[in-house]
């Protein structure tokens, strides 16, 4: 089973140093998922190319441009994501933040995430900690334990590598495990499966009216 | 097939006089729109509610009681009444008043709102706003149709020994719409009644207009009122017109722009594009306008939303003009072609209420309830 893990890049030019530390986790991911006797198919986004739909989504009240319907119900859908941001005065930048924030709210519930960002100098190194992750807790996501900073300086050093590949193997374990919710051998707990949603769609299994007027027909 | 204009009663700048008219100026263009509805073969004048500025809105009853006074024909509705904030028991008398004083000529809209602080101000929590909607338009179809009601809910003080007068006119209430954007809840509860839904339509996307009401017509049929296609149906629309697509776009431009609820977001372009809005000529307003039946099915209402964003009423009464003399006939003649002869083409009316009787289903507070009841026996039974 082919696994579909969500690249997310908020970089602003072309080439970006964001985008160069997406593609070598992406690459990191691949070969982690290979490795394992597994395929998985990488969807990149680049927020720059819609963020005239953010900006639309944001000023209408959520009105859903086409490209912005599919993004969303592709990670509402996915194994995985791979989210990179530039740190722009001390957090992710705010084009990184409006995407997530025109998620679904339960959009990436018990999806596993890889965190990684790009500045000038490593002392920026704290918002992966200071921002991202809890941007991911409060959306239930799971955050693997290695986040991935990378300074300027980083792309001539030896350390950023080995960060990637251990970052990688943590993403990759995470989105096998992914929809195995057995426990020691009994049968899976369906009940406890993360509830996702993309929010694009009028749902059709409707609560039949009987149920909503529960308890509020003055008689009962 | 009735056709009306709807307005959310702003008070908004002209952007391109800097001028915003004061709230009497605005109230007395609401007026006039009103009147120059009836003046042009329009069926419905509906008003929003609002309990907060730049909104004039807030007393809907009092402002459509003076209109009725002027107006010989029109149907008097809302955009819509708030039915989680309002309490029903004062619906319930304001609105029964205003079809004594109109002669019947009111329809009622329910919505719940959304502005936040609307829900504290009146003392409830927007968190409740499904619960509120469900409760509260329960007791309000209990107190139009039973004469004395005993009650106890969750959100109002009970009631024992009430009752609310005047009784509806002829003893029988207006006729309900439910409206929500996204809400299935709501769209279930209109079919649960078998009341009619509404979908504001303007800010959304044609798929997503077209799921709500295809969710609202395969319960309607569920619940026993007929088959999905005869379910009641309401959309708004968007629209304003000139000789030409380009003068139209060259007037309309700032507005859009500088637009309280989408202004400085996308450009009118898009907009139009992506939702049902049509700027250009009469011609282009009716192609636009009876294509939504292709994908909404037959329907009942069609409400032109065209005075906001601070249009002059000089040129919301023009739009008016246009839409009663030169669009409407159109659409009326070319809506009733392609409608099947089982399909109404007026939801119900005071007249064609009073005229079904006083047995009719719609005169239950529940007119699905057995329905519901046989479908349970009916599983049991199977799983017996």
């Amino acid at each position: 089973m082919t696994r579909h893990v969500v690249v997310v890049t908020a970089g602003l030019t072309v080439p970006s140093s964001t985008r160069l530390l997406a593609d070598q986790l992406a690459e990191a991911l691949t070969a982690q998922v290979s490795a394992r006797g597994e395929a998985v198919e990488l969807q990149h986004v680049e927020l720059r190319e819609i963020a005239g739909e953010l900006a639309t989504f944001m000023t209408t009240g959520g009105i859903p441009t086409p490209r912005l319907t599919t993004l969303r119900e592709q990670v509402a859908a996915a194994d995985g994501m791979i989210a990179v941001t530039p740190v722009f005065n001390a957090s992710f930048s705010g084009l990184f933040k409006m995407f997530f924030d025109a998620l679904d709210p339960d959009g990436l519930t018990g999806t596993p995430v890889l965190i990684a960002a790009t500045a000038g100098t490593a002392r920026h190194s704290l918002v992966l900690d200071h921002a991202m992750r809890p941007l991911f807790a409060y959306l239930r996501a799971v955050v693997v334990p290695t986040g991935v900073f990378a300074a300027t300086e980083d792309f001539g050093s030896h350390g950023l590598a080995d960060r990637i590949t251990r970052a990688a193997s943590e993403l990759a374990a995470a989105v096998l495990s992914q929809g195995d919710y057995s426990v020691g051998g009994f049968g899976p707990d369906l009940a406890a499966r993360p509830r996702r949603t993309s929010g694009t769609q009028v749902e059709s299994d409707v609560t039949p009216f009987g149920d909503l007027l529960r308890g509020h027909t003055g008689n009962d | 097939m009735q056709f009306g204009i709807f307005s959310v009663g702003d008070v908004t700048e002209d952007p391109t006089t800097g001028k915003a008219p004061s709230e009497a100026e605005r109230i007395d263009s609401m007026t006039r729109l009103a009147l120059k509805a009836e003046e042009v073969g329009l069926d419905v004048f509906a008003t929003g509610e609002h309990h907060n500025p730049p909104f004039v809105v807030s007393s809907p009853t009092t402002h459509l009681g003076y209109i009725a006074a002027k107006t010989e024909k029109l149907l008097l509705s809302t955009s819509t009444t708030l039915i989680t904030t309002n309490d029903p028991v004062k619906i319930a008398e304001d609105y029964a008043f205003l079809q004594h004083l109109s002669g019947g000529r009111v329809d009622l809209m329910m919505g719940r709102g959304n502005t936040g602080p609307v829900y504290p101000w009146f003392g409830k929590d927007i968190r409740d706003g499904i619960k509120l909607a469900v409760e509260n338009y329960h007791l309000l179809r209990k107190l139009w149709r039973e004469p004395v009601v005993n009650w106890q809910g969750q959100f109002r003080t009970p009631l024992q020994g009430y009752t609310s007068t005047p009784a509806p006119l002829d003893g029988t209430p207006p006729f309900v719409w439910h409206g929500s954007i996204r809400s299935t809840e709501i769209a279930e509860q209109a079919a649960y009644y078998g009341d009619g839904f509404f979908h504001n339509h303007i800010f959304w996307n044609k798929e997503h207009t077209e799921a709500m009401v295809r969710l609202y017509r395969r319960r309607f049929e569920h619940y026993g009122h007929g088959a999905a296609d005869q379910a009641y149906v309401g959309l708004g629309g968007q629209v304003f017109m000139a000789g030409s697509e380009a003068e139209a776009k060259r007037v309309f431009r700032p507005y859009f722009d500088n637009a309280p609820v989408y202004g400085h977001g996308p450009s009118l372009e898009d907009f139009t594009e992506m939702t049902p809005l049509t700027v250009g000529t009469p011609e282009q307003v009716i192609e636009r306008t009876l294509g939504f039946a292709d994908y909404v099915g037959d329907y009942q209402r069609q409400l032109f939303l065209v005075d906001h964003a601070g249009l002059p009423t000089s040129l919301v009464l023009e739009q008016v003009e246009m839409l009663g003399t030169e669009v409407v006939p159109v659409l009326r003649k070319e809506f009733e072609r392609r409608r099947p002869a089982h399909v109404p083409s007026d939801p119900p009316t005071h007249a064609s209420m009073v005229a079904a009787g006083p047995d009719a289903p719609f005169h239950l507070v529940e007119p699905a309830l057995e329905r519901v009841k046989e479908m349970q026996a009916a599983a049991a039974k199977v799983d017996a």
